[in-house]
């Protein structure tokens, strides 16, 4: 159980997918321009990636490494990731719509969303079992919510802020993101994922 | 092998959403939207609600019933029922009387350019700013009628659609 733990909060602070490893960067700058948005497309980007690293893990471990078939891990995980995600996105439709609506294109793209492909892809070296695989990637998920809010917040406060000319849209928000990065590289220290 | 597992593993997915896809409760919200298609869109609220749409929400949710919209008529009466399936009602004539549509038109000699009629307007059909004479855009007027009781001055009349607006006299 404790390890579990470990391993969730290793992924959520030590290794964050998004601050630490660089991956989906893509809705981190997309989809944080409000709090609700972000909120949402993390939380769903969240279940894809649980979904996702545990039925990835249980395709390599029942049907790939039994048959040898290890190089078709990328072309089956994306397969699944597919999978997973027009799932959420028939969930989200069905239950909020107007979230539906609010999040429009970026829902389909959590597909090519690299850090769910990547947590698939680490998953298979890093965990031994299915709960581990399970807690690795609901761990990546909270980080990815974690970071979502906060930089959200923090773009919300930019918007009344008095940027210079030169350093308005973009230009802010990539640099408040490198500071969150060397922020949480701060974190190495906490436990060894 | 190769070929075989991926159009396997293709297959289970493409089952597992179908099952999901039928098991899901129904879309509650394409039924909302297409009721509120067949509604007029005149957003005059004789029917109690706010609006079209919430007036749709109502029927699903079996707060209203279909009859309540006097602009409708039976001819929206009759599509509602065909579309839930429900026994066709007679108009209730306490929401109001059906008519033939109308918009407003604004006597501009004797308007004082209050700007009470702008709030009223449940879709921004009236152009105007404070001490300025107001115009209805006529295109975008439903005919709701909601802006005639805010005029201090009593200087909006309804006009039969396709009459025109009489022409600025200045």
């Amino acid at each position: 159980m404790s390890d579990l733990l470990l391993i969730i909060i290793a992924t959520v602070l030590v290794n964050n997918f998004v601050l630490v490893k660089f991956l989906g960067l893509c809705p981190f700058l997309g989809a944080s321009t409000k709090p609700e948005t972000a909120l949402g497309m993390s939380l769903a980007t969240t279940l894809v990636l649980t979904l996702a690293s545990a039925s990835s893990y249980l395709i390599d471990v029942w049907v790939l490494i039994p048959l040898q078939l290890e190089y078709l891990r990328l072309i089956s995980f994306i397969l699944i990731i597919a999978g997973a995600v027009q799932f959420t996105e028939m969930l989200i439709r069905k239950s909020s719509p107007m979230l539906y609506q609010v999040l429009g294109l970026y829902l389909p793209l959590i597909t090519t969303n690299c850090a769910v492909l990547g947590v698939a892809l680490l998953n298979i070296h890093q965990s031994s079992s299915l709960l581990e695989a399970l807690a690795y990637g609901t761990g990546a998920g909270l980080g990815f919510c974690l970071v979502m809010i906060l930089f959200a917040g923090i773009r919300e406060r930019l918007e009344a802020a008095d940027v210079p000319v030169a350093f308005k849209g973009a230009a802010i928000a990539l640099v408040t993101a490198g500071m969150m990065s060397m922020a949480f590289i701060g974190f190495t220290g906490l436990a060894q994922g | 092998m190769a070929i075989l597992v991926m159009s396997g593993l293709a297959a289970t997915i493409a089952l597992l959403l179908i099952v999901a896809a039928r098991r899901l409760p129904g879309d509650k919200q394409a039924v909302v939207e297409q009721l509120n298609t067949l509604l007029p869109q005149i957003q005059c609220g004789r029917c109690d609600y706010p609006g079209c749409r919430p007036y749709a929400a109502a029927i699903l949710a079996g707060e209203a019933q279909i009859n309540q919209c006097p602009p409708g008529g039976e001819a929206t009466i009759q599509a509602i029922a065909t579309l839930l399936e429900l026994p066709r009602l007679a108009p209730d004539r306490s929401f109001g009387i059906h008519d033939a549509l109308t918009t407003a038109v604004i006597n501009e000699k004797d308007c004082i350019g209050c700007a009470r009629c702008l709030q009223e307007c449940p879709v921004d059909a009236i152009l105007g700013a404070r001490f300025f004479t107001h115009t209805v855009i006529t295109d975008e007027c439903t005919g709701c009628e909601l802006c005639i009781p805010s005029c201090p001055v009593d200087c909006i009349r309804m006009s039969m659609r396709g009459a025109g607006a009489p022409q600025n006299q200045s």
